[in-house]
């Protein structure tokens, strides 16, 4: 039996607000427990939650960006459950008449190929605290500092067909909402949660099969492990002639496997309802025109322009627009009098690659685009070689200061003076008369030896070119 | 006596230096002392912390810094969280429940000045009608110990009706201050839904829950108003709406005031002697000048039902965050997580609380969401409209508090349904979120009845100025339980 | 509707809370009166009504994005009944 995948994505994004959805408190990552939860978000009798002004903005952006329906009005309601993680005992989330309706993302497949993502909605919800389980004499200890940070829930629609397709559409999202600057989208801290719905039919078969839902997949690669291991157990399990239940799996990345979460099974029955502390969210064109307006320009949009304005091939623009941070980077270099191509292989391979190396990001670059475009400018007007590019990159990197300063510093300008040069290929052609006569009887691959000579006495200085038209005028007699 | 004075009297007083807010919060704390025994009508006193607070106040007066409420002591319902001082809701739930801020009314009336001499008895989180469902014990009614003083406000009502503070604060999700405030022969105003922030005070039910003043008169209540009305950035639901000066308009006149009177509620169930006390009251404002126009709310027989669906369904949720986990009363020794909850609830919740979270937690689950929750809340809107109808054509409706004077103690508290049905005239307002205020009238037997009057939205100061033009003609808000002309 | 005995458990659960197995009989009874007088809504035509939430037309205000809440833990968790290391306890929570 052929199997088609069906993949559903719910994506919980932190949002990067300074205070929590409903409270004053602080949303930082890491502060000692429970001394960042407030009255509010603790529930304590009588407190009332008031919205987040920059959640709201937030989440428009998004919607604006997947060309969702938006608004008029947006209802908060109540999702009531008892786990200790969850003070009051409900969440603050959306149910009918989320804050983002209908929209859809485009992603691009391994084969050049792209196809169109339905996203169901994105609302805004809080998020819940921490059980921590090591041993309190038998007990659990609940940290609520987490507690009302802001989340963006973006639900897909179950649109992707294969576990690669859901990859690259996680990715997207994460690019996304990275782009915005409405998430940091910091997998490790949680800032960026994937749960996944994967169900199997048979190829052909329009009713979708039994779905079970994947939590914990807090990095990309989990995810693709925890739906690869999923698959094939729902796929081992009918063919063995068993059923697929309907249930909540955990991923367990260091048993690589997906195990059934029974204690979150128990016939759930939330009792949404309208929140009545908190009011209809009323989306005005006052603020769908500022959400607009800041609206940075999105990795699509941007991979094009680099393509038609700085003529670069297709792989450079989408490698350089993996990220808004380096995209800037790179046009940053261009506007400091970098060649576009030569930038952009500059960016994506020799900072790229020193980056990797140091493992470091590239905010904490210690070569700025002003530098690398200095260097590339010096390049472009034969000030020194490419091959010696490399070597002034690197005393920038070391923090030797600006590519002129490392070339006059290092001596390393290149020799252009013709005479020089020809006094120096003089000499070495008197050296070696055997090779001389060697190539001259046809052996043309010794033209290399020479231009080793060449450089080996000029310490790489001289100008390749020249140094080639000279060799090749002298040897030829 | 002092403690028959209004804060408008006592403040003259005070202003005079004919004696000091020292001396009449000890005059108080003694009459606390002597007669709160017999009443049960407060859960917690702050002596000392009433005599710091009277001290500042006189030391504001003696430096021209004093406002009408400075030194006016007074007591707080036990659902507004007091910093400090316990907060218990009327409920074994928070009987050790310390609260660490205080509610945005609580510091406005601080910041006023007034003296607060402890915190007042109620039904378990303003659930119930006669102050029986307290974890406290039931208060009693002043003017007949042997009946109840009306809920959830019982204990404001029947201190400020004892004479053991001059105002109390209240609240009202179905007539919790009107409806005491008519057993006790008080004034109780239930301003519009978001006048006063809910900040602080204890959620029953939130799209019902509003605070108001219990006190003598009407003049006493537009300065408590004054004092608790206002937007507050920490309530979503608090509206933006400039604060009137109360007192300004009190003794406007009333001719040509169009009252409205809704059939349905002068219909069955409506005790002869109560009907005969409110039609007295309506001829008095005929002879004010106002015009009198039968009107009616159709609707009005869906409100207690209507009621009996949102509050349960809000306060199921509302109460859950009473788990055990971080304040609160929590069970001996839980053997594991679910029992951790089990047991904190069911001990820590009275009966009536339970038949309610329980209520309201069938009325939003899978499957009865349509038929009750969301029914429900189309007849409430309904019930609105009917107001809205009404209000083309009137400026004010008037019509009984209650259906019969206070009951015996007792006597309804095994039949949750007929216990209910004695807020049938109080519940629609709080269903549409419209003010209304109860005034004594004629007592009947010895006992205080309320005139219920209701305006229009965020119109409290034309409803004070008709009940206070009312109180110009009459001596009813004047008489105390001790009054022997009721207590032969 | 009336509510039997098996209702009143499953609803008491679903509410967490424990009822004394002697009293579930009586509440079955109370709940079922309650819902007899809730069923005369019924009777009202609310087909064209929009269901209503809040009392006033108002529009959710929002809060400016600031932190302005301090570190309160030790006076919040004083009214706790068990913390340790700040962390509030529970029996453990299993997953």
């Amino acid at each position: 039996m052929q199997w088609e995948t069906v993949i559903g994505l719910e994506i919980h994004t932190q949002l990067a607000t300074k205070s929590k959805i409903f409270s004053g408190a602080s949303i930082a990552y890491g502060a000692d427990p429970n001394t960042q939860a407030c009255i509010i978000d603790l529930g304590f009798p009588g407190v009332l939650p008031v919205l987040n002004e920059a959640v709201v903005d937030m989440a428009l952006t998004f919607g604006l960006a997947i060309n969702a329906e938006i608004g008029p009005r947006s209802v908060f309601a109540r999702k009531n459950y008892f786990y200790p993680d969850l003070p009051k005992g409900y969440q603050i989330s959306q149910f009918e008449l989320p804050i983002v309706g209908m929209g859809s993302l485009t992603i691009d497949l391994e084969d050049g190929s792209q196809k169109v993502i339905g996203i169901t909605r994105a609302h805004l919800e809080e998020d819940a605290g921490k059980s921590l389980h090591e041993d309190f004499h038998g007990m659990s200890g609940i940290d609520l500092n987490r507690t009302g940070t802001p989340l963006l829930e973006i639900v897909s629609e179950p649109d992707m067909r294969s576990i690669k397709e859901a990859v690259a559409y996680a990715r997207k999202i994460h690019q996304l909402v990275v782009y915005l600057g409405i998430c940091d989208g910091n997998m490790q801290e949680g800032s960026f949660r994937v749960d996944a719905n994967l169900s199997i039919r048979p190829f052909g078969q329009e009713a979708f099969g039994t779905r079970t839902e994947l939590k914990n997949l807090n990095s990309f690669r989990f995810m693709e492990r925890a739906l690869n291991f999923e698959l094939e157990r729902q796929i081992d399990l009918i063919e063995g002639g068993g059923k697929v239940v309907q249930e909540t799996r955990l991923y367990d990345a260091d048993r690589d496997e997906t195990r059934s979460m029974r204690s979150k099974e128990e016939a759930n029955d939330y009792r949404y309802f309208p929140d009545p502390d908190l009011l209809p969210v009323e989306i005005n064109d006052q603020q769908l025109q500022r959400a607009r307006q800041n609206m940075p320009e999105l990795p699509d949009q941007k991979r094009q322009r680099f393509e038609s304005d700085y003529s670069l091939s297709s792989t450079d623009a989408l490698m350089l627009t993996q990220s808004r941070q380096q995209a800037d980077f790179f046009e940053k270099v261009v506007s400091n009098g970098g060649d576009a191509r030569m930038a952009a292989n500059w960016v994506t391979v020799e900072l790229t690659g020193a980056l990797n190396k140091a493992g470091i990001p590239l905010s904490q670059s210690p070569v700025t685009p002003e530098q690398v475009g200095g260097l590339l400018r010096r390049i472009a007007d034969n000030t020194i070689s490419g091959k010696l590019a490399k070597q002034v990159f690197e005393a920038m990197w070391n923090g030797e200061g600006d590519a002129d300063k490392v070339i006059e510093a290092k001596g390393l300008k290149q020799i252009t003076d013709s005479g020089q040069i020809e006094t120096i290929i003089d000499e070495i052609i008197a050296n070696n008369p055997k090779q001389v006569e060697q190539f001259r009887a046809g052996k043309d691959k010794l033209l290399g030896f020479f231009v080793g000579q060449v450089m080996k006495q000029t310490q790489g200085k001289a100008n390749p070119g020249q140094v080639n038209k000279i060799l090749l005028g002298k040897l030829k007699g | 006596m002092i403690h028959n004075k209004s804060i408008v009297e006592l403040g003259a007083g005070l202003q005079t230096g004919e004696f000091s807010s020292v001396e009449l919060t000890h005059h108080f704390i003694q009459r606390i002392e002597q007669l709160d025994k017999d009443l049960n009508a407060f859960v917690s006193t702050t002596p000392e912390q009433a005599l710091a607070e009277a001290e500042s106040a006189d030391q504001a007066i003696k430096t021209g810094q004093a406002g009408p409420l400075t030194g006016i002591p007074i007591v707080q319902k036990d659902i507004f969280c007091t910093r400090g001082v316990k907060t218990s809701c009327g409920s074994k739930m928070l009987d050790n429940f310390i609260s660490p801020y205080d509610a945005t009314v609580v510091e406005k009336l601080k910041r006023a000045g007034v003296v607060s001499l402890g915190k007042a008895n109620m039904d378990e989180f303003a659930m119930g009608s006669s102050n029986e469902t307290s974890f406290y014990g039931p208060v009693h009614n002043p003017w007949d110990k042997g009946r109840v003083p009306g809920g959830s406000s019982g204990g404001s009502a029947a201190a400020v009706a004892a004479r053991l503070a001059v105002a109390a604060t209240g609240t009202d999700t179905g007539g919790s201050i009107r409806q005491p405030a008519a057993f006790c022969g008080i004034t109780g105003l239930k301003p519009t839904y978001g006048r006063i922030s809910r900040f602080g005070m204890i959620a029953f039910a939130s799209s019902l829950d509003q605070a108001g003043p219990m006190t003598r008169d009407a003049a006493d209540a537009a300065l408590m108003l004054q004092a608790m009305a206002g937007f507050d950035p920490k309530d979503s639901t608090c509206a933006n709406q400039p604060v009137p000066d109360y007192s300004a308009t009190l003794s406007d006149s009333l001719e040509g005031l169009k009252v409205g009177l809704p059939r349905e509620y002068f219909g069955e169930g409506l005790d002869p002697s109560v009907a005969a006390s409110v039609d007295a009251a309506i001829d008095l404002y005929k002879r004010l000048g106002a015009e009198v126009i039968d009107i009616s709310l159709p609707n009005s027989g869906l409100a207690v039902p209507t009621y009996y669906v949102v509050a349960p369904a809000e306060c199921s949720s509302n109460l859950s965050r009473f788990d055990g986990v971080r304040f609160g009363y929590r069970c001996q020794q839980p053997k594991d997580l679910e029992d951790l909850y089990k047991r904190s609830r069911g001990e820590g919740f009275g009966a009536e609380v339970k038949r309610r979270i329980m209520i309201g937690t069938y009325a939003l689950s899978a499957g009865y969401y349509d038929a009750y929750y969301l029914k429900a809340q189309k007849t409430r809107h309904l019930i609105s409209d009917d107001f809205k109808q009404a209000f083309k054509t009137v400026d004010v409706i008037m019509g009984p508090t209650t259906p019969t004077p206070a009951f015996g103690l007792g006597e309804k508290v095994d039949d949750p349904v007929t216990m209910y049905l004695n807020d049938i005239y109080t519940i629609a307002t709080n269903l549409a979120g419209l003010p209304g205020v109860s005034i004594p009238i004629e007592p009947v037997s010895g006992l205080p009845v309320g005139l219920q009057i209701i305006g229009n939205y965020f119109t409290e100061a034309k409803l004070l100025n008709v009940a206070h033009r009312f109180q110009q003609e009459t001596e009813w808000h004047r008489l105390a339980p001790e009054d022997s002309r009721l207590n032969p | 509707m009336s509510l039997d005995h098996s209702d009143i458990t499953k609803i008491a659960h679903l509410a967490r809370m424990a009822l004394d197995e002697s009293q579930v009989d009586a509440y079955a009874e109370d709940l079922s009166n309650i819902l007899g007088l809730v069923e005369q809504l019924e009777a009202a035509e609310t087909d064209a009504i929009e269901p209503m939430s809040h009392p006033l037309h108002m529009a959710q205000r929002l809060r400016a994005d600031a932190v302005t809440e301090e570190d309160c833990r030790d006076e919040n968790q004083a009214v706790a009944p068990s913390v340790e290391n700040g962390l509030y306890l529970v029996p453990r929570v299993i997953e």
